[in-house]
This record gives structure tokens, sequence and C-alpha cells, in this order.
């Protein structure tokens, strides 16, 4: 057994100075604070262990927190959720290095409540989280990690932790241990392949007067924006990202692994690029660096997802891979609040009912949002990450909207089936290959 | 529009690291002498992995965000052993 966590981490046997809960819930992320939440709100003895001296300290996210899922943990949690802004404009934005076209749109509904999305800083926002867990009778353990798991004739009872005589016994452990999850690895729940659908994104938090953002990205008191860029990452799948906290913005990109291996550029340069883009420029100039970051994505989807539920162990949030990236929806967050909530009412069913049975969790999870959207939308990421969506489209896009304002005279107009012909004639896109891609859209969204 | 690029040095310096004095990831040098293709040098977002002139890696884990990154991506048997950081060392985001 190695004593640390990591990739070869194998499990082990309890000792005899093991302390012992109810469920032990490993990661006090989002889904982790969840499961804890729920867990001790029905009376039951959890530990939330967490590795980083706070909840919230070694998570890193790309926008926005949707909140929906929120009302059944914690009725009216707007009042309280550190939040940044309310995003009342969401924009997305096509670009290639010289051109832009954006879909700018902007409600007053979503700046009052029950609100839509906020935009938020996760130190703050998670361990606010957890403090609601913790609140309702869970114990919180940080700056501790979980470096294996217990295990007694194949089922699972418990983590090893790296304290002395750290050992911690459970009836359940649930693990939110994140896009990396060593547990769900040493279970040998986690399928191969990993790498493939994974991407690192990459940020810059840029400090920024109140008053210059809201002048310049048109919003006003709490009211932010949400920018999520295809097309601006040099041919690499992936996206950006901009958004309005209070005082500062947030910019980044998210990069397909693989292909950022192979392409010799780093990750930082992408996000340069992005600041120096016309279109962004004028919005982050003169933005100070406050803090860079990085973290992995898992966005496979539900092919991808590793097994959910084990003798004695159920997986949630990234470390299930329950990133939603499918373009007009980018998620994370609440699936992470969702699988967590519900494997901590799974857990709790199995603890009242004194069975090892855990296979609520799933009938939950494809009941609820969590995996219904996940399978509606298993087509998304595949289409979404080809090389025609990433590079093709904007440029063709891009190019038939400039041919399309610009005014030609004297020639006469070109008329639009042409300029769309001429066009995807120019970007090596061949009609059958869009329509493919027409109805592989229509079946992943429709 | 100019965009000043602050140093990778000033870049990190916005991030806050509790250094362990564990070395959480270790990377076998002589491994890394036969891999052709060393895409950690450039993917890794920390810019931890160094080529040395006699063909190895160099490698500091102390400014390591703990992504993953550098494992996944490399495809040479037993070159990154990689781990977390003990209990509340490693980096804390206090954005994020």
């Amino acid at each position: 057994m190695s004593e640390h966590a990591g990739p070869a981490a194998t499990t082990a046997q309890a000792t005899e100075k093991a302390t012992t809960f109810d469920v032990v819930v490993v990661g006090a992320g989002p889904a982790g604070s969840a499961a804890a939440l729920e867990l001790a709100r029905r009376g039951h003895h959890v530990a939330l262990v967490e590795r980083g001296a706070f909840p919230g300290a070694k998570n890193v996210y790309g926008g926005v927190i949707y909140g929906r899922i929120l009302d059944e943990l914690i009725p009216n949690w707007w009042e309280e959720a550190p939040i940044e802004r309310w995003v009342t404009r969401r924009q997305t934005m096509l670009m290639t290095p010289t051109q832009s076209l954006t879909v700018d749109f902007r409600t007053e509904n979503w700046g009052k409540p029950p609100y839509n999305g906020a935009t938020a800083h996760r130190a703050k926002f998670d361990a606010w989280l957890a403090s609601k867990a913790e609140e309702a009778g869970a114990e919180l353990i940080t700056s501790t990690v979980v470096t294996g798991l217990l295990t007694e004739n194949g089922r699972i009872v418990g983590v090893r932790t790296d304290r002395p005589d750290g050992d911690l016994r459970a009836r359940i452990v649930i693990a939110c241990d994140g896009v990396n999850s060593f547990l769900a690895k040493q279970a040998g729940m986690y399928p191969d392949g990993q790498v493939h659908h994974t991407t690192l994104g990459v940020k810059e938090t840029l400090a920024l007067p109140r008053e210059t953002i809201e002048e310049r990205f048109g919003v006003s008191g709490t009211d932010g924006v949400d920018i999520e860029l295809v097309g601006g990452t040099r041919g690499i799948a992936g996206g950006g990202f901009l958004y309005t906290n209070l005082d500062s913005v947030s910019v980044g990109v998210v990069l397909s692994l693989t292909e950022l291996g192979k392409a010799k550029v780093r990750p930082e340069e992408l996000i340069a690029d992005l600041k120096r883009h016309p279109a962004i420029a004028p919005l982050v100039k003169g933005g100070e660096l406050i803090e860079y970051a990085a973290h992995l994505i898992p966005e496979g989807g539900y092919n991808t997802m590793p097994k959910l539920t084990g003798d004695g162990i159920l997986v949630t949030g990234d470390a299930a891979a329950m990133c939603l990236a499918a373009g007009i929806w980018l998620e994370g967050v609440n699936f992470a609040i969702g699988s967590g909530m519900y494997a901590g009412r799974a857990a709790a069913e199995a603890l009242s009912k004194n069975t090892t049975d855990l296979s609520g969790y799933e009938r939950m999870l494809h009941e609820s949002f969590v995996l219904a959207d996940h399978r509606k939308l298993k087509g998304a990421p595949e289409l979404l990450l080809g090389d025609r969506v990433q590079n093709k489209y904007p440029a063709m896009i891009c190019d038939l909207v400039e041919n399309l304002f610009q005014v030609t005279n004297p020639a006469p107009k070109p008329g639009l089936r042409k300029l769309f012909r001429r066009g995807a004639k120019q970007h090596g896109i061949r009609l059958r290959d869009l329509a493919k891609d027409a109805i592989t859209g229509f079946r992943a969204y429709g | 529009m100019d965009y000043p690029e602050i140093s990778f040095e000033d870049r990190m310096s916005t991030v806050d690291f509790q250094v362990s004095r564990r070395a959480h990831i270790e990377v076998d040098s002589e491994i890394c002498n036969s891999c052709t293709t060393r895409e950690c040098v450039h993917a890794c977002p920390a810019n931890l992995f160094v080529p040395t002139t006699d063909g190895g890696i160099l490698f500091n884990y102390e400014q390591c965000f703990e992504c993953g990154t550098c494992y996944l991506l490399c495809n040479k048997q037993g070159a990154i052993s990689w781990t977390y950081p003990d209990g509340g060392d490693g980096v804390t985001f206090r954005k994020g």
C-alpha cells in the first residue's frame, strides 16, 4: 500500500485504531458538501474529508454556478451564498483571429430571485457549502488526504488517510474526490482512456474596478456577464470563456489534453491570444493579474463515466465525469451538487433500511437532470470537439457574415445560397458532412 | 492593442503554495531520456518540466497546481510518480 494518494495506490485492510462513521465523504467540493449535508440532516454520523486547508482550496472552474438544484438543499440560498454577480447577460462568440460573431442575450429575469446562474469564487462558495454541512452536524476534517480505500472480503469498509492512526471506518464511502478520482480508480470503477476526454482549463483572474466592469460589460449592481468563446484556441479543440466577478474578470481557455500535448504551445500563450483579440482586448484592458489557475475538466460525458455504484462506494461529481460540456450548456457545479445530494440520500436510505443495496443512487440520477441530461446529450462532446465545429464552422460562419454585410458595389449582391456554397468550399466543408453534423446535432440536442 | 505579458515567475507568484517537504511528484530523468514527445514540457500549466542539455528532464514540484496533466499525458511507463501533497500542503487557490 502506498502511503500517498496517487495513480498507483491500492486498497488496504483497516487497522485496530480506526475511527468509525456511518459514511465517509471524500472531498469537500460541491458534491461532497451536498452529500454530507443530506446525510447529516438525516441524523447520520458523517465525516467530510478535505485535502486542502479549507474546502475550495483546490478547486477551480470556468464560470457559472446554476443554483436551481440548491433550492432543494438550502431554501433561499441566494440570500446567503457568497456569489459575485448574477448572470443576466449571456453571450456565445464565434471567433477567428481577426473576426468575431456574437449572440448576445440578456434578461432581467435572471437578475432577481430565484435567479438562474451566478459567478462566484470557488474558494468562497465551496467553503460556504461545506459550512452548511458542518452546521447540520457533519464532521469536516481538513488538511487530510485520503490515500486509499479499506476493504474487507472485497467490500469497501472505509478509507486510509495520511494522518497517523488515520483510518476511518464507514459502512459507505462516497467518492467526491474530483476529476483525478484515485478512489474510483482504486476501486476498479474507472474506464481506461481518461486522457482522451479530459480538457485542461487555464484561467486568469484580472482585477478591474467595479465601475469599469459595469461600463464595459453594460451591467449594473450585481448583474454580470458570461461569454463563451468558440474557435479562439489556434485549432486546439476546446474553447474559451470570459465572465465578470464583482471587481475582477476571469478569462481562460479550455483545451483538449491530447491536442494540447501535440500542439507545442503553452496554455498561457493561448490566454494571451484571447486577451489580444479585438473583441476581447477592450474588455480586459488594464486588468491586473491577481490569480493564475489551472484544473482538469472531465468532458467526455455519459459514455465515459466510471461505474457509479460499487460494494460500499458511490461516485459523484467530477469523479464521475459529470461535467456537461455541450456547447450551449456548460455546467459542472450543479451536477456535482445534484449527484452529491442523491448519493447522500441513497446512502441514508440504505443506512435506515440496514441494507448494503445502494442502487437507489443510480435510480435517482436517472430520474433527475443529472443522468437524464447527460444521457440525452451523450453525442454532444464528440461533435463539439471535432475539427469542423472547432475550426471550420466558426471561420466559415464569420466569413459568411462578413460577405453578407459587405457592400460589393458595383458588383451585384451574390445571394445567400451562393455565398453559402462558396464559403463551404473555401473552408473545405463537404455539404454531406455538414448534413451529417446537423443530424448529429439534432439528435444530440433534440 | 499591445498586452504587456508578465514574466512566468510573476504569474506564479499570484498563487499561494504551502510547499511540502516531500516531493509529491517525482520524475525519473533516466526514463525521460528516451522520450521523444515530451508533451509535459509545454502542457504543464505551471511550467515545471525543463529539458536539460543531456536530454533529461529537470522537474520541480514546488509550484504545482496538482492538476494531473503530466501523468495523463506521459506515455513513458514509470517516468512520473504522481501523488497529492500531504494534507494542507501544496496549492491553495484564493479565488478559483
